[in-house]
């Protein structure tokens, strides 16, 4: 990690969060303006959450929250006080050293250029996946199908439909969807 | 050592993949030097005026600030920048909505946003009317006029024959007027830096597409030897054109770093960068094309008119590929410029090619529906033997080929030609084609390679790896020259330290790039081989650079070509149009690594789809702005937009290129790709559009006629 500014001390503008960040407990003094991406980016060295657009649009921040995909954008970090937060650098296994399959499969089907919207790719998948075990339907879901039993089975449809709050404007969507299916094949 | 499966040809894995799927990767905001402090732009609030003052109080007032830089109190320049839309803070008037007028330093970013919010900016015309502005482009502008040059340093005008006469004598005749608005580059990476001034050094981590250019323009600016200033871009988050050339980001950030003595990072935010970072200039075409019953081409005309800044000249020289496409014994190729208070466009994918390409591929399919013939054979009938404007020999062109293996993947000539002869329902089916050229450039570079004793090697270029996977490509290049297994090849790219580079624009960057690589590989490789006994302890080093062999090559006419396949539905109920499936073929060299070439492809297909169906932005006449400027109101394309898109290519054999064979596919994928969209969306509700994007407002009212658009 590379060394940061000292946090300034808590007063009426600043409170003391800790945020449990890819399973460690980290206690930050956070300005009450500043973001999740912000705390996590400038105040914790943890760039791996990208900045594209800073408004919600582009899903190029996306981490986990208690296990949810949310833009880390839009949270103000004050507010998630002892929440569980999962950023890219927390998603290879045994402490980075053995990658996640789907880490793997975007290599495998090449599915970045740049890599700027990647974090935020594999965030969002990682969420989706859970979304869609958990029965969660999307715009894609069939509405007349019988009710939810379950998991809701991934067509490419669905990846991409529930994928499309994560732009990529080196236009790498044909692989991602392949990578994204070759972890649930 | 015996070559190796990973050298030249094949899909290698990009080197840096595992840092950037593991966040490892830095990008240039991502460096945090100790004592680091943020700076945020304060842009103009007017579209054209005088600032009389700049009250920054309350700005400095702020908890943290540190300073505020304005055009009356900022660091003048030791010389004026070649581009203007550098020259920030250094007087007082606005050339157009954005431009930067102070700059807010401060130790966070949130005390840096807050003192950029307090700054108050008055300017002359504040109190009553803004000064009189116009920003509207249109074809009779009384300003227009021909410049001499087009970008690329194309002459803006050329004229072989008599057009105009060939054209009204010629039996079959199109005459067509498309229109592209304005358009956005947009790379997920916002334009960012971060700079650290110390010890008479200044050190840069630029989000840009070539550190070389970055680094002359901040020593000159700022009265530095160019060895005391580095700039470093490691990774970079895509640019599109957009990061080409040096922008004010770097040269603000390094202003705030001089001035505050402290390491500064300034992430422009996303809204700023339309007016700041270039965009692709609307662009009025106006096409004429005559034709023999048979199809043979008599004239072809192709007349642009499109705008400029108040500040600099910029064409986009859409004219330029009717020069290259078809045979034909007349043509008129010519472009306007109006100067309006517009930002400076500038590069984006493909400058020229994509929205000039557009418009030619969209009149060639009106021809071939003229003349009753299949666009694909129309195209064929009129490949020329050599450049139709030039004259010179083709180095290669197999565009006929693309067209052809297109057709045969895409199972073209499976289809109803008849328009809007194909319906699901309320869904109208079509499918199109378009040809896509680029050109085959490459500038000269310099690289260096070290063979090491533990039988490794080092090889240095500055090139910059803006999502290409320029760092792989330039280290198989290299194994190859070597006949080393990829594992034994180090590649550094990314800093000026490194031996100098051209940007990675024009599709030109492993051309350039590779050819020095292969050169200082080639003879660091004969030098090893020449070389008695074990190597010395630092290795053998060996530099190469290509100044004198670029410069001499052969006047042949050298661009990749292709064909793009696109097959659309248009819902007849809501007026979408959505794009089933996308199919290129494209003719560029030597394919490198067919991996990283296909994501390139693909993803210039995917911006094409993008400029036909999304993308859109318009300059407010009252306003003075772009009113699409950021990711919620500008449509790039999203997941659910890009279903079925295939890149496939014909071997190409050419040996009047470089040395590895290899023409650019960064941008022609791009090329065409709107077209056959455009051309598909025809074929399918037998309605012409000539004007981008396709949404449904443009679509849906001329599907029904009949009905009056309720007000
Ligand atoms: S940075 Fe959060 S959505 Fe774009
Ligand atoms: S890989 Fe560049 S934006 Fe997605």
């Amino acid at each position: 990690m590379q060394p940061t500014t000292p946090p300034p001390p808590p007063d009426a503008y600043h409170s003391e969060v800790t945020l449990r960040v890819n399973g460690t407990p980290r206690a930050l003094t956070v300005d009450h303006r500043t973001t999740l991406l912000d705390a996590l980016r400038e105040g914790l060295g943890l760039t791996g959450a990208k900045k594209g657009c800073d408004h919600g649009q582009c899903g190029a921040c996306t981490v986990l929250v208690d296990g949810r995909r949310a833009n880390a954008c839009l949270l103000l970090a004050v507010a998630l006080d002892g929440c569980d937060i999962t950023t890219v650098e927390g998603v290879a296994k045994d402490g980075g050293d053995r990658l996640h399959p789907l880490q793997q499969a975007f290599l495998d089907r090449d599915a970045f250029q740049c890599g700027y919207c990647t974090p935020g790719q594999l965030c969002s998948a990682l969420g989706m996946l859970a979304e869609a075990a958990a029965g969660h339907p999307s715009l894609a879901t069939d509405p007349d199908a019988p009710p939810a039993q379950g998991a809701v089975p991934l067509t490419p449809d669905e990846i991409r439909e529930r994928m499309s709050g994560n732009l990529c404007r080196c236009g790498a969507y044909p692989h991602i969807v392949q990578a994204v299916e070759d972890v649930i094949r | 050592m015996a070559a190796t499966p990973h050298t030249l040809g094949t899909p290698a894995e990009r080197i840096e993949g595992r840092d950037k799927v593991t966040g490892a990767a830095r990008y240039a905001a991502e460096h945090t030097p100790p004592g680091c402090a943020h700076a945020w732009p304060v842009p103009a609030g007017v579209t054209c005026g005088r600032i009389t003052g700049v009250d920054t109080s309350a700005a400095l007032a702020q908890p943290g600030a540190l300073a505020v830089l304005t055009p009356f109190d900022a660091p003048r320049f030791a010389a004026p920048p070649d581009d203007p839309e550098l020259d920030v803070l250094q007087y007082d008037s606005v050339p157009h909505r954005g431009w930067y007028v102070a700059l807010a330093v401060a130790d966070t970013l949130e005390n840096a946003r807050a003192a950029a919010a307090a700054v108050r900016v008055t300017c002359a015309d504040h109190a009553d009317e803004p000064e009189p502005h116009d920003v509207v482009l249109d074809e009779d502008h009384p300003e227009a006029y021909t410049p001499e040059k087009a970008n690329g340093g194309y002459p803006a005008h050329r004229e072989r024959g008599d057009a105009a006469a060939a054209f009204a004598a010629a039996p079959v005749r199109v005459d067509v007027s498309y229109r592209v608005p304005p358009l956005h580059n947009h790379p997920m990476e916002p334009h960012s830096a971060t700079a650290h001034f110390a010890g008479g050094r200044l050190t840069v981590y630029d989000s840009c597409q070539g550190g070389n250019a970055v680094r002359t323009v901040l020593a000159s600016l700022f009265d530095l030897p160019e060895d005391r200033v580095t700039v470093v871009a490691e990774h970079v988050g895509g640019g599109f054109g957009s990061k080409g050339t040096p922008r004010p980001h770097v040269v603000l950030a390094a202003m705030a770093a001089i001035h505050t003595g402290r390491p500064v990072k300034l992430a422009l935010p996303r809204r700023h960068l339309p007016s700041v970072t270039g965009h692709r200039a609307p662009t009025l075409h106006r096409l004429r094309l005559g034709a023999e019953p048979d199809g043979t081409l008599v004239s072809v005309s192709h007349e642009v008119t499109t705008h400029t800044s108040r500040i600099t000249e910029f064409v986009e020289q859409a004219a330029v590929p009717a020069r290259v496409m078809y045979g034909s014994p007349h043509s008129l190729t010519t472009h306007r410029v109006v100067p309006l208070d517009v930002p400076s466009p500038s590069w984006m994918r493909a400058p020229g090619e994509t929205p000039g390409m557009y418009a030619l591929e969209s009149a060639v399919d009106e021809l071939a529906d003229a003349l009753g013939m299949d666009p694909v054979d129309l195209r064929v009938l009129n490949d020329p033997a050599t450049e139709p404007d030039s004259g010179r020999p083709f180095s290669s062109r197999h565009l006929v080929e693309c067209l052809r293996e297109g057709a045969r993947r895409f199972g073209w000539h499976d289809r109803d030609p008849r328009p809007a002869a194909r319906r699901e329902g309320p869904l109208l089916i079509g499918s199109g084609v378009a040809a896509a050229t680029y050109p085959a450039y490459a500038s000269p570079c310099a690289a260096d390679a070290t063979a090491h004793p533990d039988g490794t090697y080092t090889v240095r270029v500055n090139a910059t790896d803006i999502g290409t996977g320029a760092r792989t490509v330039l280290a198989q290049i290299a194994a190859a020259a070597l006949t080393a297994p990829l594992e034994a090849v180090r590649i550094r790219i990314g800093s000026t330290r490194l031996p100098r580079a051209p940007l990675a624009g024009g599709s030109s960057g492993t051309a350039s790039w590779g050819w020095a690589v292969h050169r200082a590989c080639t003879a660091l490789a004969a030098a090893v081989a020449g070389h008695d006994g074990p190597l010395p302890g630092g290795g053998l080093t060996v530099t190469a650079d290509t100044t004198d062999e670029v410069r001499r090559t052969p006047p042949y006419a050298r661009h990749a070509f292709g064909a793009q396949f696109a097959e659309v539905q248009v819902d007849t109920v809501t007026g979408e149009v959505r794009v089933r499936r996308m199919l290129g073929v494209f003719a560029a060299g030597r394919i490198l690594n067919p991996r990283t070439a296909r994501s390139q492809l693909i993803g210039g297909m995917i911006m094409g789809l993008g400029m036909a169906l999304t993308e859109h932005s318009t300059m407010d006449a009252a306003h003075g702005d772009f009113t699409e400027s950021d990711l919620a109101s500008y449509h790039v394309p999203a997941h659910a937009d890009v279903r079925a898109v295939e890149a496939h290519w014909v071997e190409e054999d050419d040996g009047l290129l470089n040395p590895m064979g290899s023409k650019g596919i960064g941008e022609i994928g791009t090329v065409g790709a709107a077209a056959a969209v455009g051309n598909a969306v025809h074929h399918a509700t037998g309605v012409r559009f000539r004007e981008l994007p396709l949404t449904p407002d443009r679509v849906l009212p001329a599907l029904r006629p009949e009905e009056e658009p309720a007000l």
